[in-house]
């Protein structure tokens, strides 16, 4: 602990082994922050770089981020997957500009370096010089391979056409990463059909970027902050649910199958229900059962520390976590259909749509309270948030009623960031 | 068939435009679905969906009825940062003229100011529109807001 300030402490401070209350600190600190990017985003773990279907043809690309460092998805000429880092190896340019294309190469403009969409250098130009009156002026060393100045390349793991990259060649393999019970619900959303991409939404919140892995892990607020689930009878207190962590409580999903019985009013013990309240257009609420849900008509699983996968009714989409600076992320939400869905399904994914995103019904209010918590985290960062409902431990449960999946996060938060370098 | 703009025409639709930008910035927003067709078209998208074909919007709502939805939310149910927007619409440029209807594109800009803050540019688009005569007057049948800005700053609550 900083030793001159009370109020602006170096270190959090937990108040014993437990993580049911976060030091405000650990969303506020620029040290730490730059210790999760090492330690979360740039190595042991896997990060989301995006969607097969967003580069379906070779020489497509799809520039994105995995935490501050820009990289490049591609597809070679063999329509093998590649994923470099987006820095010349000779002055360091960002040198890819675009956000999506097709290329059969890139090129530096700096200098014209150029590279196989694998990453391989394959030109420097004035490599041997330039021949003057019978001399060779210049060039680069004659010891100067080309083979030893590729662009950054991550190791690439795919599955069901979802693609994710690691800078750490030593890391894990996928499947493992997940664990088989997060592996299971990733398998459900991604079992292997074609997805056909819908479009995206983009927004900036001001706020940590671990706030958002925390909003979806938290099962409390929804039929309390988003009156409009409740108004309209999409969340009710007997809905029935689970809620489900890999070994190490990274990863988790929040499990949910609406609820039918009896009227809503006498479930939802929530006082904004309106049982009166009637859409003037109840096409928002068209829900057609799909075959793949096996039952539930929600399950929220967010992906340590870079993503979340959304299914919401018909409504699917993935939600990529770009952290900017410890109090600021972008949140792409990248919606999809699958290459079975009649004219009636996209159009039913799309109306529902309008529940998420940057002005969604029931989304446009997470960022919201992220940005007001951030705004009295920086005020006074000794002190700490409470994550107590439903019991101080770390555990799997078959209810809502529940802060579990949180205290699990920041369980494993203390195991990563507090193990020695 | 009237294929030229008459200047009442004109007078009309640039009064529409004017009153839209002035009703949105009000605060009253039971005004906004009283500028649309009953089965309407109102869109908020990303020039990049846009650009690229992609179906998807911020916001798509396909009838009055869900703008008046929508204004539900937005007074009972969105907990949101209280704001103020100001829209500054361009002059509209006609695109076609029909029977009875025209198609029509406008650029827009809008602000946002916050209690206790700076104003700030909040979404830079332009407006493609399909406006209709009707017994009530003009109104529009479509109204794409194909937005320019790549960041929605948090999120937009306020009808655009």
């Amino acid at each position: 602990m900083n030793a001159s300030s009370t109020v602006f402490p170096d270190q959090p401070v937990w108040e014993d082994d437990g993580t049911h209350r976060i030091p405000f600190v650990a969303y506020t600190s620029e040290a730490i922050y730059r210790k999760e990017l090492e330690r979360f985003f740039y190595r042991n773990h896997w990060c989301y770089v995006g969607l097969e279907a967003e580069v379906p043809n070779p020489g497509d690309f799809k520039r994105t981020a995995i935490g501050e460092r820009s990289v490049i998805l591609t597809r070679d000429a063999d329509g093998a997957l590649h994923v470099v880092e987006n820095v010349c190896a000779h002055r360091g340019m960002r040198f890819c500009r675009e956000r999506h294309g097709n290329r059969k190469e890139f090129v530096c403009p700096y200098h014209q370096w150029s590279y196989t969409l694998e990453g391989d250098l394959q030109g420097v130009p004035f490599r041997r010089g330039v021949k003057q009156d019978g001399q060779v002026h210049g060039g680069m060393p004659a010891d100067f391979k080309t083979a030893d100045h590729g662009l950054t390349k991550l190791k690439v793991a795919t599955r069901g056409g979802v693609v994710f990259a690691s800078f750490d060649r030593d890391v894990e393999p996928f499947e493992d990463y997940l664990g088989p019970t997060i592996l299971g619900y990733f398998d459900r959303l991604f079992n292997g059909r074609q997805l056909k991409i819908l479009g995206y939404n983009r927004q900036r919140i001001p706020g940590n970027w671990k706030l958002m892995q925390e909003n979806i892990k938290d099962p409390y607020h929804p039929g309390l902050l988003h009156t409009w689930f409740v108004t309209f009878g999409l969340w009710r207190a007997d809905n029935k649910s689970q809620l489900r962590m890999d070994d190490r409580h990274r990863h988790a999903a929040m499990i949910s199958t609406r609820g039918s019985a009896g009227t809503a009013e006498q479930v939802t013990q929530v006082s904004s229900f309106k049982e009166s309240m009637q859409l003037y257009d109840p096409s928002f609420l068209d829900i057609v059962p799909e075959p793949w849900w096996g039952g539930p008509t929600a399950v929220m699983t967010t992906i340590f520390p870079s993503v979340i996968l959304q299914q919401q009714v018909n409504s699917v989409s993935t939600r990529h976590i770009q952290p900017d600076g410890h109090g600021s992320f972008d949140f792409v939400w990248t919606h999809f259909g699958f290459e079975d869905d009649d004219e009636a399904m996209t159009s039913r994914r799309l109306t529902q749509a309008n529940l998420f995103g940057p002005a969604g019904f029931v989304s446009a209010d997470d960022g919201e309270v992220i940005e007001f918590s951030q705004e009295a985290f920086e005020s006074k960062p000794f002190h700490r948030t409470l994550a107590e409902l439903g019991g101080r431990e770390v555990e799997n449960t078959e209810h809502m009623v529940t802060e579990t999946l949180i205290r699990g996060m920041y369980r494993y938060w203390r195991d990563v960031m507090e193990a020695p370098a | 068939m009237t294929t030229t703009l008459n200047f009442q025409d004109w007078l009309a639709l640039t009064q529409l435009y004017a009153d839209y930008a002035s009703a949105v910035d009000s605060g009253n927003w039971d005004l906004w679905p009283e500028f649309f067709t009953d089965d309407c078209v109102y869109r908020l998208q990303p020039r990049e969906n846009h650009e690229r074909g992609f179906p998807l919007a911020t916001l798509a709502f396909t009838s009055k009825g869900m703008l008046k939805d929508r204004v539900y939310g937005i007074k009972e149910t969105l907990f949101h940062d209280p704001y103020y927007q100001r829209h500054v619409v361009g002059t509209p440029v006609i695109r076609e003229v029909g029977e009875g209807r025209f198609r029509c594109e406008a650029n827009y800009a809008v602000f946002r100011t916050k209690l206790s803050d700076a104003s700030t540019v909040f979404n830079v688009g332009r407006y493609l529109d399909v406006v209709v005569h009707t017994p009530d007057g003009l109104k529009f049948a479509s109204r794409e807001c194909i937005y320019d800005s790549e960041m929605i700053p948090n999120s937009i609550i306020y009808p655009i």
